[in-house]
């Protein structure tokens, strides 16, 4: 087990570097930062160059890359063009995201799960066909259509709720967004469970289980469903990192300054440090999430063992 | 044992969440007759000399105010902080600023405040972004220069004569300069800003009506009424909290459930219905932004004679009354000249001044293109911008026109650039494959604002690199004339050169809108699109 921790986290590291090798690229090829920087008037000849040399723009791309990952290794992710320390960003707008995700994950695993084990059981039945029909629904309207309709009726037609979050972003605020954001994926649950545990009904230690005696809700529960969560698990595990970084719209129409706020910002005015940084950060999450999901499939799984 | 297990990682996980969810307190509309606005992040620090867009310029219109101000209604510049500013030669001139005024720390202004200000900005040291703006005062090439270390740290031109008098010598004759005192950047600072300079920009302190009370960057700022302002135009509320949004649509659906109280840039999907959404609780006035379509004059084919008549023919095959009306429910207007109606007739505003190369005159169009030699590459191309405001729906509504006045399909075609920032360096790296979006917001309400920066050779907003030597002559004759009156006419004249050559398309004049919450009374916007915020009254 810790062996295959090390070397996952020795894998980690080729991956790191190729990644944000790739973003930095991707930005870079984008176009000269200060342009965006002076915005609608362009800056004359001896600010810009200035600006430049302030930022490091000036040296090949390569030297910038290793200053930055010196730097980032260091803590330090630079300085945003309005002069705050992307860290500084981070660190507002990470807790919000997190607190968005979690809300998210939240009701994927509540909703999902739990319409999943029921279809799963009732097979054919109505309340299957129905739950069907309905994430086939969600899955095919677009995130901001369900958005947008959801903050009309709830927010203004209906006033239950705000229909904007305020900077502070506390948990009650962000029920709606987060039911929002994990729509799509709590409907992809839900089929993923109902199939899983359709498949494992007819599997051999749940008709073991049931010939033991054992009561139904211990054997749905304890053998039926916890063997048939592997898929379930790997989804949401790589499902983190894509609410994380893939709240653009979420956090656009309901305002919530998190993740992808900065990274919309930072994108329009093309601002290298910032997209990089959270940018790098999001694929940290990304690999560590994988690895917590590898790690998962043991505990859920005696057969599944790590050398 | 497993059972067990399982509590504790869910206390764990229980215990990992709770703090993130402790953190909440209050927010949005604060109690007593305080108002909510909404707001963008701004793009730089929240220096005076270093803020050239409308959302820091918000913040800076409530907690500065400078020599002159720009009144709200006329945009006529009126003496604010300026007791009086005299010159005999229009070169040289005098500044004595009011007695009595005080920055809201306690610290009195003098006339050092100002150039010391003035001085911060123009250094090249400092990266400020409205530098230029000091371009006419003597010496500025020493703290500036264009390529190299800068030779001074101050501007020769300006000198402090006593603790409220002071004199300012320009490079060259420039009879309007002391109406251009009102924009932001030419605020006064008070010492602070020099000796704590990162506490400041947390909390920037000013001797506007207002004052920073709170600043959370990239979500929201309360302002607070200060008590003491000893200017005129006191805060008729006890503060504005101004919060980011980050899609003027959210901040228009806030306004609709109460949440906001006022929310400027009203998006255009929601223009048609947000008459009856807000109840008469909309404002649409003109400001002082000019939209037009620019040439690449550093292209051959578009400057030549022949080009000239293909530009008038495209201007004439535009059917700007269709689309202002239909596209953007009448919140722009044809342009008919190079200018805005903000400046009024007094300030060189002439409606009419195009003529009919700016009516939708089908017929003629073709002609002109024909006359011109066709269109150069057979195809126009109009560049834009995709990611901000409606620009992609009005580039294609005006290439239908054209296209639909030419009787040709593929005359004209829409030529999107992803983002703002790509599309500024494109035009910096002389790239436009033709015709591209140009929008001027003025800085000043002058009719030299409108006309010098974008249309004098080499000057800082002239991307298309138009260059006559007519118009030249005749600015640089306007700015050395020592009457206002004079002065403009001259720059009139200037404007006719632009027509005749039609060295840009005006395509329409944009108003400034906003909506309002019920609890508001006497909003208005001023020519620059930003709200009048100390002359809201709540309640």
């Amino acid at each position: 087990m810790a062996r295959y921790l090390v070397r996952r986290l020795l894998q980690m590291i080729p991956v790191f570097v190729g990644a944000t090798l790739l973003i930095f690229l991707m930005v870079n090829v984008m176009g000269d930062p200060v342009a965006g920087l002076c915005g609608e008037r362009a800056c004359d000849s001896a600010t810009a160059a200035q600006l430049e040399r302030e930022f490091g723009l000036d040296k090949p791309v390569w030297q910038q890359y290793a200053t930055y990952m010196a730097n980032v290794f260091t803590g330090d992710f630079g300085t945003a063009f309005n002069g705050q320390p992307v860290t500084e960003l981070m660190a507002t707008a990470f807790p919000v995201t997190i607190r968005l995700t979690l809300v998210a994950i939240v009701f994927e695993i509540v909703i999902g799960i739990a319409l999943g084990v029921v279809t799963g059981l009732r097979r054919g039945r109505p309340v299957d066909t129905a739950v069907l029909l309905g994430t086939l629904v969600v899955i095919s309207v677009p995130t901001f259509v369900t958005g947008l309709l959801l903050q009309l009726l709830l927010g203004v037609k209906w006033g239950w709720v705000r229909p904007s979050v305020s900077p502070q972003a506390p948990l009650d605020e962000l029920i709606l967004p987060g039911l929002v954001l994990a729509s799509v994926s709590l409907a992809y649950v839900t089929r993923l469970t109902r199939t899983s545990i359709a498949e494992n009904r007819r599997a051999d230690y749940v008709r073991t289980a049931v010939a033991k005696g054992l009561p139904r809700r211990r054997v749905v529960v304890r053998h039926l469903l916890r063997n048939s969560l592997i898929p379930v698990v790997t989804f949401i595990g790589t499902d983190i990192g894509a609410l994380m970084g893939g709240a653009i719209v979420t956090e656009r129409i309901f305002n919530i300054h998190g993740v992808g706020y900065q990274l919309y910002q930072g994108i329009l005015r093309q601002n290298t440090q910032t997209v990089v940084g959270f940018v790098t950060v999001l694929v940290l999450v990304f690999l560590v999430a994988n690895l917590l999901v590898d790690l998962l499939y043991a505990v859920l799984d005696p057969r599944i063992r790590y050398a | 044992m497993r059972g067990r297990t399982r509590v504790q990682w869910a206390l764990a996980v229980a215990v990992a969440v709770l703090p993130l969810a402790a953190c909440t307190s209050g927010a949005g509309a604060a109690g007593g007759s305080v108002l909510s606005s909404s707001w963008g992040d701004p793009q730089n620090p929240l220096e005076p000399s270093n803020t050239n867009e409308v959302q820091g310029g918000k913040v800076l219109d409530m907690i500065f105010r400078g020599l002159k101000r720009y009144n709200p209604r006329t945009g006529r510049a009126e003496n604010m902080l300026a007791e009086r500013i005299d010159t005999t030669d229009s070169r040289t001139y005098h500044v004595t600023v009011k007695d009595g005024w005080t920055f809201s720390n306690g610290e009195p202004v003098t006339a050092r405040s100002f150039v010391d200000a003035w001085n911060y900005g123009a250094s090249l040291r400092n990266n400020q972004k409205n530098a230029y703006f000091f371009g006419y005062i003597e010496g500025y090439d020493k703290v500036h220069p264009d390529s190299g270390k800068q030779t001074a740290d101050t501007l020769s031109g300006l000198k402090v004569t006593g603790p409220r008098t002071f004199t300012v010598t320009l490079g060259q004759k420039f009879s309007t300069f002391p109406d251009t005192l009102g924009y932001a950047a030419f605020a006064p600072l008070p010492r602070a800003f020099f000796t704590h300079h990162k506490a400041w920009l947390d909390k920037p302190i000013g001797n506007g009506p207002y004052t920073v009370e709170s600043y959370t960057k990239g979500a929201q700022m309360y302002l607070k009424k200060w008590a003491g302002y000893p200017g005129p135009d006191k805060a008729r509320n006890d503060g504005v909290t101004l919060m980011v949004y980050t899609d003027s649509n959210t901040a228009y659906t806030d306004v609709l459930a109460g949440n906001l109280d006022l929310a400027d840039d009203i998006p255009a999907g929601q223009l048609k219905n947000v008459s009856s959404d807000l109840d008469g609780r909309y404002i649409n006035t003109p400001a002082g932004i000019l939209q037009t379509l620019a040439f690449p004059f550093y292209d051959k084919a578009w400057n030549t004679e022949g080009a000239r008549k293909v530009r008038t023919g495209l201007s004439m095959a535009i059917n700007r009354a269709q689309i202002t009306k239909t596209l953007f429910r009448n919140t722009r207007t044809p342009a008919t000249d190079w200018t805005s109606p903000v400046l009024g007739e007094d300030g060189g505003y002439q409606a009419g001044l195009c003529g009919a190369a700016c009516e939708y005159r089908p017929a003629e169009a073709k002609k002109l293109v024909q006359e011109g030699g066709g269109l150069p590459g057979g195809q126009v191309r109009i560049t834009y911008n995709a990611d901000t405001g409606s620009h992609k729906e009005w580039v294609d509504a005006v290439c239908n026109s054209i296209n639909n006045a030419l009787g040709d399909d593929r005359a004209c075609v829409g030529n999107p650039v992803g983002t703002f920032a790509d599309f500024r360096n494109q035009i910096s790296q002389h790239k436009m494959p033709g015709p591209f979006r140009a929008g001027w917001q003025m800085d000043y309400p002058l009719i030299q604002n409108f006309l010098q920066p974008l249309y004098y050779t080499d000057a800082s907003s002239n991307d298309g690199k138009w260059s006559n030597k007519q118009f030249d002559a005749l600015v640089d004759r306007a700015n050395a004339e020592t009457g206002q009156k004079a002065a403009i006419g001259l720059f009139q004249q200037a404007e006719k050169v632009v027509r005749d050559n039609m060295a840009a398309i005006p395509l329409w004049y944009q108003n400034g809108s906003a909506g309002y919450s019920e609890r508001l009374r006497n909003v208005a916007l001023n020519p620059f699109s930003v709200p009048v915020y100390n002359e809201i009254e709540v309640g």
